[in-house]
């Protein structure tokens, strides 16, 4: 076994030994902190997909989080208050079955990164940051300026929504839900980077000019990277939101863009387990460092800093290493 | 006499008042080595990107096996059979040498879009990689990291991922710079068997190495092909001695 492969272990069961001893302890916030820590972490592994295997550096994955917390939003708010989502020409009612609801989420947020990348893969460098960061400020207006839901008070969920056969009321289970699809796409990003078209589209990050060469073209590959980046965030912000009961406008601000790519960066940019490291800190350091200080984000700058000058890799690269080239 | 794979057709290219290609028409036919030389700034690189793709044409065309490939992008043209080597090796660095060899054959397969199934365990792209490695003489380095090769091994795992896509055509920007006599030997030799493989449109400096191995030998100056024929045409064509031998002869 790598010294990778034992640090990804250590952080996958770190997760749910947390989860359960504070259950043991009876302190349900923390396994609420636990939950919390597996979603972003979600949100984290699909930007990794485009920025740490595709190389683009999206600044605007909140438009995806956002999409994903406002499908949830919305058909619940619907159930809730027993009108239909629309009438003619049929009809379509709300939900409250979150399989239902991350299906919707993914479908959403899948489609519009299929647009928003279709628009701005044109682009690279800086001007693929400002573009993504353009089309994440233009939904986070929207949803402002948009008063049948709430507008800029966001949206509240009186009951969490139910799964069926489980109690997703109890914290527990809900960790376990959240959990179990963190390691499922854990284990399909995993299969992905080492897939035909992992290879492709981190050769085409490596070197365009070579992978057009072979005959392959890098927009479509990075279009495609771009559309399963988006759903998998998309699905973490149907899990958040319904973590949270609440949705607003904030989902979709460039501060939670920038968030997303702070776990990313944190953990180590194109690491599996990457986005896991750094969400599980970021909640960690918001935890202990909110209590201690409004201003906490000073000391999360500071080592954010110190990561991106001295340990290119994250935390992942500092205590694992190189990548090893897996063959 | 057999018909063109390659034809060229009247292609011009400038640069605001340059004239990086004018009027250049050029073929390749089968089992043949066509070398096209010059001096530096001649416009080589710039003909071999009309070829290639990437670099639009002011006018003219290029057939390619009887099709008009002008209007197809870098992409199109490769998937169409032109396998193209870099003057300055292009590969991915981050990737082993077996790595970037699978990716030429992954290209050439063109089953691209799997999610799931490990690529380096699939034993037909892996077995044409390793043919290609072999090839060139790299098969014991396949693990290394690109990036740990030498310069020379570059040169040839740029030959080897370019054989994996088993092109029709080759298309070769100086496969010998900076290769040192004896690789530069052995890489003549290498050439030599390819041909049988696909003809070769071989741009290079080495004139060893093009009096070797060209059957025919068109000579760029300024964008213009001043003359064509086989190495003892070029040879004793007084434009030529003047226009680039000129220079060797003197010393």
């Amino acid at each position: 076994m790598t010294r990778e492969t034992i640090l990804n272990t250590f952080l996958f069961l770190l997760l749910p030994a947390t989860a359960l001893a504070a259950f043991a302890l009876d302190e349900p916030f923390i396994i609420t902190l636990a939950t919390k820590a597996a979603i972003l972490a979600l949100a984290g592994v699909g930007l990794n997909i485009a920025l740490g295997l595709g190389g683009l550096v999206s600044f605007g994955h909140a438009a995806f989080f956002g999409l994903g917390g406002y499908a949830m939003g919305i058909l619940a708010a619907h159930a809730q208050s027993y009108t239909p989502l629309m009438e003619s020409p049929f009809l379509i009612e709300g939900t409250k079955s979150m399989p239902v609801i991350w299906l919707v989420a993914l479908v959403v947020s899948a489609l519009a990164a299929l647009l928003i990348g279709a628009l701005s893969l044109r682009t690279s460098g800086v001007y693929f940051i400002m573009v993504t960061l353009a089309f994440g400020q233009m939904l986070f207006y929207f949803a402002i300026s948009w008063p049948a839901y709430g507008g800029e008070d966001g949206l509240s969920i009186y009951v969490r929504n139910g799964f069926p056969g489980l109690n997703t009321l109890d914290p527990l289970t809900f960790f376990g839900i959240a959990f179990v699809i963190l390691a499922a796409v854990l284990f399909f990003a995993g299969r992905l980077a080492r897939a035909p078209f992992g290879l492709a589209l981190s050769a085409a990050r490596q070197n365009a000019e070579r992978v057009e060469s072979v005959g392959l073209a890098p927009f479509r590959l990075r279009l495609v990277a771009f559309v399963i980046s988006g759903a998998v965030t998309g699905l973490a912000g149907a899990l958040f939101a319904d973590l949270n009961r609440f949705v607003s406008p904030t989902m979709f601000s460039w501060q939670t863009s920038g968030e997303i790519m702070v776990f990313v960066i944190l953990g180590g940019v194109g690491r599996l387990f990457g986005p896991v490291a750094g969400a599980a800190l970021f909640i960690l350091l918001e935890h202990v460092l909110g209590g201690l200080s409004e201003f906490w984000h000073i000391y999360l700058g500071l080592l954010l800093l110190l990561v991106v000058l001295f340990a290119r890799g994250g935390m992942i690269g500092l205590i694992a290493g190189r990548e090893v080239a897996h063959d | 006499m057999t018909e063109a794979l390659l034809d060229v057709r009247n292609l011009h290219k400038s640069f605001g008042a340059l004239k990086a290609t004018d009027d250049v028409s050029i073929t390749l036919r089968k089992g043949e080595i066509h070398a096209l030389i010059g001096p530096n700034g001649a416009g080589k690189s710039t003909l071999i990107k009309q070829i290639a793709g990437g670099l639009r044409s002011d006018s003219g065309t290029v057939h390619f096996a009887g099709q008009d490939v002008t209007p197809l992008s870098t992409v199109q043209r490769a998937r169409a059979g032109l396998g193209r080597t870099f003057q300055i090796s292009s590969l991915a660095m981050e990737y082993t040498v077996l790595q970037n060899a699978v990716l030429g054959a992954l290209g050439q397969s063109g089953r691209v879009m799997r999610f799931f199934a490990p690529v380096m365990r699939q034993a037909e792209l892996r077995d044409e990689a390793m043919r290609a490695l072999e090839l060139v003489g790299l098969a014991e380095h396949a693990s290394k990291r690109t990036a740990d090769l030498s310069h020379g091994q570059r040169r040839q795992l740029e030959v080897a991922v370019v054989l994996t896509l088993r092109p029709k055509v080759f298309l070769m920007d100086e496969p010998m710079a900076g290769l040192g006599a004896s690789g530069s030997k052995e890489m003549t030799g290498f050439l030599d068997t390819l041909r049988a493989e696909a003809p070769i449109l071989l741009v290079e400096h080495d004139m060893d190495a093009v009096f070797a191995l060209a059957d025919r030998i068109s000579v760029l100056v300024y964008g213009q092909i001043i003359a064509s024929g086989t190495a003892a045409e070029i040879k004793a064509d007084p434009q030529v001695r003047v226009a680039y031998l000129g220079e060797e002869d003197a010393a």
